[in-house]
């Protein structure tokens, strides 16, 4: 690693536009970023890869303007230079797409992309028309300017946030997670898109914790750990190298480990012992109505036995949330039947079904799964308020409620400073243990994950998962929605492949699953 | 018992240190209030100077009459019973993330409410029957009062905030409609409800003029602190409050604890109408409107909807309106000079507020 770093500052490389050097940022009780050098250079994707905690959020920070460092200093062109405010990074060129959409989504693109101009101006609607033009000619993307944000798909936006950024001159940008939320397609367009960035000479920083799209998309890979920076692969040694070697230097980065590619398993068949007995759950021409943000569902039928995992595949945004939802009592159904262990629960409340034995573990883990600024011992017993031993008459009996968030914290490893502490200031995969403890602890019978490991680093990943084996391998009966097909085809016993809101066809997962799911989800018969 | 030793030395220890972090917890807010309040009056008396008036006189009529005269601290603790039960009544709503701004309507309606029902029941029953049944008019009619914007919150979604005030508007004018045509006592000449005997009021507490609804207001605004910190159903509606998704995908009856929330919200400041009629007043004028719902909504946000440091917030306000008034009245200063010194307060708190997040980001940073 020395030499290489040593090669980088040799006077023949192209001038770095913004560097790092010994950056280290200081939160209470831990080290975010410690004592990182980087340097980011144009013409070039920079990926920076690493688990949720990593650092690499505040590492983002301090380049958009959000945090100052505490220590070491930022060079932008060579110059010493102290990035203020986000207005202050976009003044030198610096844009930053967030992982969560900051555009308005009641307003159209032309709007959004005229925001933050000089108030004391009309907005020059045609000079941004040209402007756009231009740039999206050269980008190879095509963007009406007069539809609504809210009509687009999420990698439309995410198109207009980098084509904001570019017209406000960028020279760096930075693509934080912007792949989360994305379907396959969406990912390979906008790794698309990064290629053609770079090629008109800008810079191009990438965060990702997913190894394969470092791979595929980056010039230049540094790996962050618990805030250290603990290596950089260079771009001569990325072309030098196959996929799967670098994935395994990767991960002996990231994990000390030399491995596999951890994110391919394959499935242990677990429903041998379960054979025969009668479905867990069973879904009977299950109809839900077309709203104006959501799409319907119709005549969706399956049943789960006992041990078994059935998946449900698809692209985002066909139905998947609706069902969920559907089945946990959040959202009126149209028509058809739900039986819960031969019970009918298509009539009962969210708490109802709840008693039953079914558990919906949401993906919404911060909007609808917890309160974030309640504490993690509470948020372990949100859907039991009231309930004995933790309430007694409707009074909080606090020690009650202490001892067994703790006894669940330590049973599901959730790391946190205290159970006092807002849930909300715990990282994704903390947040998601408390979920799964929540769900998983007692009486559960059914339980269904939406996109489970959606937003998690590596570790927590297969934490994850391994949770929701242990669910099956229990005798329940477990429903996996998930747009990860890899991580369907690891676990599932059947797939069945939502389009539309309807299921299109139902796959058993043995050796030519793939190619089966995939022909579903674009619209071919399997 | 060796092994249970271990956890239970290093639990207290973390105690401990949390004890200590609480307690400069406590003084920094102490700090961030009283502050403020201090710069506050200081500018309050740069503006009395421009209007050519000694500020320290001013400060020390409003303390004289406020607090340290004997009838004076007497008026200020009896006009906090009204005050207490509106501040529980908006603890309630803003906990549960409800903004019933419409106080004053369903406040003077229960006065009303009191006002017309006390005089008659007194007849019939005996006295303390008669009060009692006089509150639970009050805070019933209060209650169907606030159905309407409860309703259309709890499902149609429609914006509480607007709604309660306009219901406000609408209940200050039915209130003073009510006195004028249909309870008005026939033997006075000024439009108002029949006067309730002196001897028929709430009890004064030993040999003061002081009301026992000072009492009551206290008790009441503990025990929706309690309930709202440490039962179940409180726990819900600050479910509610902080994020209604997770209210919905926890089970929670969202539409039932929202019309819930404002039927204790309206009850409480129906019965702060009362506990004013009943135990201060006697009978209502018809041009009668304090507008101590508005006032009191300030002092509950500085409190941060917590009960205890509400009861020091009306305090304040209390001495600063009974003082203001009489301050006002020996100097030649407009009456509404009180409000000006309180609005100044607000702001300047709410700057403190802003500058102390800078501090503490920059200091982080």
């Amino acid at each position: 690693m020395a030499l290489m770093s040593g090669s980088a500052s040799s006077p023949v490389d192209k001038r770095d536009i913004v560097t790092l050097e010994s950056v280290t940022k200081r939160f209470p009780g831990i080290v975010a970023n410690d004592d990182i050098d980087l340097s980011i250079r144009p013409g070039e994707v920079h990926v920076l890869l690493g688990e949720n905690g990593a650092g690499k959020s505040t590492l983002i920070g301090m380049l958009s303007g959000l945090q100052q460092p505490d220590e070491g200093r930022i060079l932008v062109d060579g110059k010493p230079t102290q990035i203020t405010s986000p207005r202050n990074a976009l003044a030198l060129g610096i844009g930053t797409v967030f992982q969560h959409m900051m555009l308005v989504p009641t307003l159209t693109v032309a709007e959004n992309l005229l925001l933050g101009g000089p108030w004391w101006q009309t907005p020059k609607t045609e000079e941004l028309a040209a402007r756009v033009a231009e740039i999206t000619s050269s980008l190879g993307i095509t963007l009406k300017l007069s539809a609504k944000v809210s009509e687009l798909s999420l990698g439309e936006q995410q198109q207009v946030e980098i084509l904001r950024a570019m017209l406000r001159n960028s020279r760096l940008l930075i693509l934080d997670e912007s792949t989360s939320m994305l379907t396959p397609k969406g990912i390979d367009e906008l790794g698309a898109l990064m290629r053609r960035l770079v090629g008109q000479g800008l810079a191009v920083v990438f965060i990702t914790h997913k190894l394969k799209e470092a791979v595929a998309f980056g010039d230049r890979i540094s790996v962050l750990k618990l805030g250290k920076k603990v290596g950089e692969i260079p771009p001569e040694r990325l072309r030098s190298l196959g996929e799967q070697e670098i994935i395994a230097e990767i991960v002996e980065l990231m994990f000390g480990t030399q491995g596999a590619d951890p994110e391919a398993a394959t499935h242990p068949d677990h429903t041998a012992s379960f054979a025969g007995a009668a479905p867990l759950l069973q879904v009977k021409d299950l109809a839900v109505a077309q709203t104006e943000n959501a799409p319907g569902l119709s005549s969706i039928s399956f049943d789960i036995r006992p041990g078994e995992i059935l998946g449900i595949a698809g692209i985002d945004g066909n139905g998947q949330k609706q069902l969920a939802e559907a089945l946990a009592g959040q959202r009126a159904v149209a028509g058809g039947s739900i039986w819960v262990d031969r019970t009918a629960i298509e009539t009962l409340s969210v708490g109802a079904r709840r008693e039953i034995g079914l558990r919906y573990l949401t993906d919404d883990r911060l909007g609808e799964g917890t309160v974030g600024t309640f504490p993690v011992s509470i948020n372990f017993f949100l859907k039991q308020v009231g309930a004995a031993p933790f309430w007694r008459n409707g009074v909080e009996q606090r020690g009650e409620i202490d001892a067994r968030a703790a006894q669940l914290a330590r049973e599901y490893d959730v790391r946190t400073p205290s159970l006092k502490t807002p849930v909300g200031r715990l990282s994704g995969g903390n947040i998601q243990k408390v979920l799964l403890a929540r769900e998983l602890a007692e009486g559960a019978k059914v339980v269904i994950f939406n996109k489970p490991t959606y937003g998690l680093d590596l570790a927590n990943t297969l934490a994850s998962r391994q949770r929701i084996r242990d669910t099956a391998a229990r005798g329940l009966a477990v429903l996996l929605i998930s747009t990860d097909l890899e991580e369907l085809l690891s676990m599932c016993d059947r797939i069945a492949v939502i389009a539309d809101g309807a299921l299109v066809g139902t796959v058993d997962n043995v050796d030519d699953a793939r190619t089966k799911v995939g022909r579903l989800m674009i619209g071919l018969a399997a | 018992m060796s092994i249970d030793t271990a956890p239970t030395v290093s639990a207290t220890a973390l105690d401990a240190t949390s004890g200590a972090a609480t307690r400069r917890a406590i003084l920094h807010r102490l700090l961030m209030t009283l502050g403020p309040i201090l710069i506050a009056l200081i500018i309050a008396g740069c503006i009395l100077l421009a209007v050519g008036v000694d500020p320290l006189a001013y400060y020390g009529y409003v303390l004289e009459k406020g607090l340290f005269s004997p009838l004076g601290i007497q008026q200020t603790l009896s006009r906090m019973a009204p005050l207490l039960f509106l501040a529980a009544g908006l603890i309630v709503a803003f906990r549960a993330g409800m903004w019933n701004l419409g106080g004053d309507g369903q406040f003077l309606l229960g006065a009303v409410a009191a006002a017309a029902s006390a005089p008659v029941l007194i007849q019939f029953m005996p006295g303390w029957l008669a009060l009692f049944c006089a509150f639970i008019i009050a805070t019933i009619v209060a209650m169907i009062w606030s159905l309407v914007p409860a309703l259309l919150r709890a499902y149609q979604g429609v914006n509480e905030i607007v709604t309660t005030l306009m219901m406000t508007f609408l209940g200050t004018s039915l209130a003073n409609v009510l006195v004028k045509l249909v309870f008005r006592d026939p033997g006075t000449t000024v439009p108002q409800t029949r006067t309730l005997p002196v001897e028929d009021r709430l009890p004064r507490l030993f040999d003061t003029t002081i009301t026992s609804g000072l009492v009551l207001g206290l008790i009441t605004i503990i025990i929706v602190h309690l309930v709202m910190t440490r039962t179940a159903f409180g726990l819900k509606l600050r479910i509610v409050g902080a994020n209604p998704r997770a209210a919905v995908h926890a089970g929670l009856n969202v539409s039932a604890l929202t019309i819930a929330v404002f039927a204790i919200s309206a009850g409480l400041a129906g019965l702060a109408g009362a506990v004013d009629i009943i135990g201060v007043q006697g009978n209502v004028r018809a041009d009668w409107n304090p507008a101590y719902g508005l006032a009191v909504i300030p002092a509950v946000f500085l409190a941060r909807m917590n009960g205890f440091a509400a009861i020091g917030f009306v305090f304040l306000l209390s001495v600063l309106s009974i003082g203001g008034e009489s301050a006002a009245r020996r100097l030649g200063v407009p009456n509404h000079f009180t409000l000006v010194l309180i609005s100044i307060v607000l702001i300047v708190l709410a700057l403190a507020e802003y500058v102390d997040h800078r501090y503490n980001q920059s200091r982080k940073a």
